[in-house]
């Protein structure tokens, strides 16, 4: 059965009340006075097209309206990795669409229709969560075939209107061509008469474009989001204001998850503009009308903690040493690989390695501080609110779960994000925005200091790498042991596999400690620690066998084709073989991550003085498949060996006595523009289906900067970050 | 008492108390929100605008310091995006997250107001203090670069 299609005024006016308060009280408001609106603001005020023009469905994803307009609906948090643009561009390249008249906004969350499946094959629904350099990856077939078949209802249309064969139709961008009679069509005017049908017809994988036609795949289409974000009008959450809203901000457990046993709440109560307080399980919350009184009646607030939270008294320096005893004790941890006989070609090697490496905690540091704008109703049976996630479903159904209402109660107005990193996979700090709403019965504006957000963090967790390796007689790794030790669970083995080189006995294990400090996932979670004590103890074996770095790597990576092509690419690109000019040295390193293999070689100088490690050049070869946007792609590598450098180099978060040391970026330093080096990427020619980008370049820095030093120095470095201190006590240990 | 003062050209008043900071003045009760909370110590920038044409980090400036003074924010940088600098980061494509950004534009523009042909040095001298978690540095050096270029006459509307 066909229906006709539904304008979007129809659709709006069927949507009911959630929808109509956003009308009234979106950041619309706010926002509509500045020229460059967002994206969001075309469905907060109810229009149909930009200039009035009718809107049309064609299914999920997009609308066209009759002049032409073509709205295409992003399922993906933007958080500066550019899949909102990417993702239309997808869609559009298969629809045939005019990119000029392509405008972007987010999709509803709705992860039944718009979620993507974890595999990136062609199942509907799933996860809205952005994360994992899934966004491309997990969309890229689902989107091409969306594309195809609204052009085929396109096609489709046209035929029947004008009494042609759909096979003698071609499309043109926007326009749908009939060549034997010299006829065309936009899109705009096949939507004025079209009947979309409620399932679009099926397209198979054989039927999409050869990448050969492709016009925007891998054309670099300017980025959706960079003007709004040259003029301050971008909307991220905390800029979201609606009518009577008031400020919360809470202060939190110094030492993670411990409970507020009392506090001075009648005192506080009783200040200027308090509206109210909320005792939370780890924290006090105070509501006040103004910011200015919010943080004032916080600074008032006098907290008594219960005791017996886990991490009291911890304290991290001494627990990572502590981490020796336990990679030295007899009892086996949860293996995580193994493979061949390692005793036995471990018995048998000419020569052995063993090394430790370290890593502390590390924070995400994203630029926005955590906060939510929250309207819980009156009745406390539904709200919305707005915020920046990276899980826009578990975000609502944390929501929905908080107030014991069904999901539909709830909606939700993502917004841009200031930075993720990982840390907005959680929704604590929306779920705690609704708290506040729903004690005053008013909307409030939770913000997160950069002190909260630091403090109560939760934390790339540190790690103790133990590796040993054999190497028999004629020169051959054959043997490797990779133990790591920490709290974090699957945090530590993201990126412990090493696959990719060819060595026939292997055990790979983990072993648990437990600390009651948050942990969480961190750009490119365990591959940072993990691929540099990889990268680091294949350079330790190369010098300890008079090899060659690279060409020790290409002797493990013997069974893939790929990952060499990548690894000569970066030798070529930062001339291997030569000299690099004085005083200065290279280091090599490889890495997998998101299905991406990426190969970097840093260049380093040392001021042998004060420590400090100067990194000059970088220099990136990567084969993540098809790129669909080649200069956001190089922008997301170098943004990800900045991460990684600013971890190899200064992050280092500490916690003593239970409670974590740092509290700004005055003492957690995050890589400057001074220490920046030239970065240059490059991406293997492929057409194989694309690969994460969002996330390689970050386990590949740390490895090549320590091998460019052992490479200057002759010592090695083992403990992450390699602060000035921690390399001068190398230099003369 | 209220506060008077030039904001993007034109005359306000505040009725927020005087040891109030001009950040949230500006973001809460002025609802100009393209002036970022970064860090709320001066340590990240990301609140740069310009006092009397010099950059200052709002997150420290008490409304009482700005009275009869002239403030210029990322809004009234230009009022479409005209300004160079704005043009280059679009062209170079500066922006990921976008949340810095704002106090990288304000504190390039009071390098390029005073220095229209900045060396490579000095552009990193005077952007050291601005924090970009995404990683931009190297694109917002080409921007300036390139806004320094076709910028021979300093850009017109900061102050």
């Amino acid at each position: 059965m066909k229906t006709r299609a539904q304008s979007r005024r129809t659709f709006l006016r069927q949507a009911g009340g959630g929808l109509s308060f956003a009308l009234v009280f979106g950041p619309a408001g706010l926002a509509a006075r500045r020229a460059g609106s967002p994206d969001t603001l075309d469905a907060l005020m109810g229009a149909d097209g930009p200039d009035g023009a009718a809107e049309h469905p064609f299914g999920a994803w997009v609308r066209i309206a009759t002049d032409g307009r073509v709205l295409i609906y992003n399922p993906a948090s933007e958080m500066g990795q550019g899949s909102m643009t990417a993702l239309p561009v997808i869609l559009a390249e298969e629809m045939d669409a005019d990119w000029d008249k392509v405008r972007i906004e987010h999709s509803p969350v709705e992860p039944g229709v718009y979620g993507r499946s974890w595999g990136g094959g062609r199942g509907r629904g799933g996860s809205m969560m952005t994360a994992g350099s899934m966004a491309v990856r997990g969309y890229y077939l689902s989107l091409r075939l969306a594309g195809a078949q609204i052009r085929r209802v396109l096609l489709d249309n046209v035929a029947r209107e004008w009494g042609v064969a759909a096979g003698e139709l071609t499309t043109e961008p926007g326009v749908v061509v009939h060549a034997a009679s010299g006829r065309r069509i936009t899109y705009g005017e096949v939507a004025a008469f079209a009947e979309v049908p409620d399932e679009l017809p099926e397209v198979s994988e054989a039927e999409l474009k050869s990448p050969a036609d492709f016009r925007l795949i891998g054309h670099s289409v300017p980025r959706h989001d960079v003007p709004a974000k040259t003029d301050g009008s971008a909307v991220y959450a905390l800029d979201v204001q609606v009518p009577g809203m008031l400020y919360g901000v809470i202060t939190r457990a110094p030492v993670h998850e411990a409970s507020p046993a009392s506090f001075n709440e009648a005192e506080v109560r009783g200040r200027p503009g308090v509206v109210g307080t909320v005792r939370l399980d780890y924290g006090v919350g105070v509501v006040a009308e103004t910011v200015e009184e919010a943080f004032a009646a916080r600074d008032a607030l006098e907290i008594e903690w219960a005791g017996g939270a886990r991490a009291e008294g911890f304290d991290s320096v001494a627990a990572l040493e502590a981490y020796t005893g336990i990679a030295d004790g007899e009892s086996r941890g949860r293996p995580l690989s193994e493979r061949g006989d390692v005793a036995a070609a471990m018995g048998a090697a000419a020569n052995r390695y063993r090394a430790d490496y370290f890593n502390d905690y590390v924070y995400h540091a994203q630029m926005e501080p955590l906060g939510a704008v929250a309207s819980v109703n009156p009745t406390g049976d539904g709200a919305e609110v707005w915020a920046g996630t990276q899980a826009p479903d578990m975000a609502r159904a944390a929501v929905a779960r908080e107030l014991g209402v069904a999901v539909e109660k709830v909606t939700f107005h993502p917004c841009y994000l200031g930075g993720g990193l990982g840390r907005r996979t959680m929704a604590d700090y929306i779920v705690e925005a609704v708290k506040l709403s729903r004690s005053v019965r008013r909307p409030v504006k939770l913000i997160w200091t950069r002190e909260d957000d630091l403090q109560y963090g939760a934390f790339r967790p540190m790690s103790l790498q133990r590796l040993t390796g054999g190497v028999d007689a004629g020169g051959t790794l054959t043997a490797w042991t990779h133990t790591v030790v920490g709290d974090g669970r699957g945090l530590l083995a993201s990126g412990i596999s090493i696959r990719y080189y060819d060595i026939p006995n292997q055990r790979i294990e983990m072993r648990g400690a437990s600390h009651g400090v948050r942990t969480k996932h961190w750009r490119a979670v365990g591959h940072g620690p993990n691929k540099f004590a990889i990268e680091a103890f294949i350079d330790d074996i190369a010098r300890g066998e008079g090899t060659d770095p690279v060409a020790l790597r290409r002797k493990l990576l013997k069974g893939s084709p790929r990952a060499i092509a990548v690894l000569d690419e970066v030798a070529e690109m930062a001339r291997w073989g030569e000299e690099p000019p004085g005083g200065r040295a290279r280091g090599v390193a490889f890495v997998e991550r998101s299905g991406t293999l990426a190969a970097g070689v840093a260049e380093i100088s040392l001021d042998e003085a004060t420590g400090k490690i100067r990194v000059h050049r970088f220099w990136c070869a990567a084969d993540g498949g098809m790129v669909v946007q080649p200069r956001n792609a190089r922008a997301q590598i170098e943004g990800g060996i900045v991460n990684g450098l600013s971890t190899a180099l200064v992050e280092r978060l500490t916690v003593r006595d239970g409670r974590v040391e740092q509290s700004n970026f005055h003492d957690y330093p995050i890589l400057r523009m001074s220490d920046m080096p030239d970065i240059e990427v490059r991406f293997m020619p492929s057409t194989e289906p694309p690969m994460g980008l969002g996330e390689p370049g970050v386990p590949v820095a740390a490895g090549a900067v320590a091998n460019a030093f052992a490479a200057l120095t002759g010592r090695p470095l083992r403990h992450m970050p390699f602060t000035p201190n921690r390399v001068l006590e190398v230099l003369t240990g | 008492m209220p506060t008077t003062f030039t904001l993007n050209g034109k005359p306000v008043t505040s009725d927020a108390p005087g040891n109030a900071m001009v950040l949230w003045v500006l973001r809460e009760r002025l609802g100009l929100t393209g002036t970022r909370f970064g860090c709320g110590v001066g340590e990240c920038g990301a609140c740069t605008i310009h006092l009397d044409g010099e950059p200052v980090q709002s997150c420290r400036l008490r409304l009482s310091r700005v009275e009869g003074r002239a403030i210029t924010t990322i809004e009234g940088l230009s009022e479409d995006r005209s300004h160079a600098l704005q043009q280059a980061w679009i062209e170079e494509e500066v922006p990921q997250c976008g949340y810095c950004q704002s106090g990288q534009l304000m504190q390039a523009a009071s390098l390029l107001a005073a220095n229209p042909s900045p060396t490579r040095e000095e552009i990193v001298d005077h952007m050291d203090g601005i924090l970009c978690r995404c990683g931009t540095y190297g694109r917002i050096i080409r921007a300036i670069e390139r806004a320094s270029a076709v910028n021979a006459a300093p850009a017109g509307r900061t102050r």
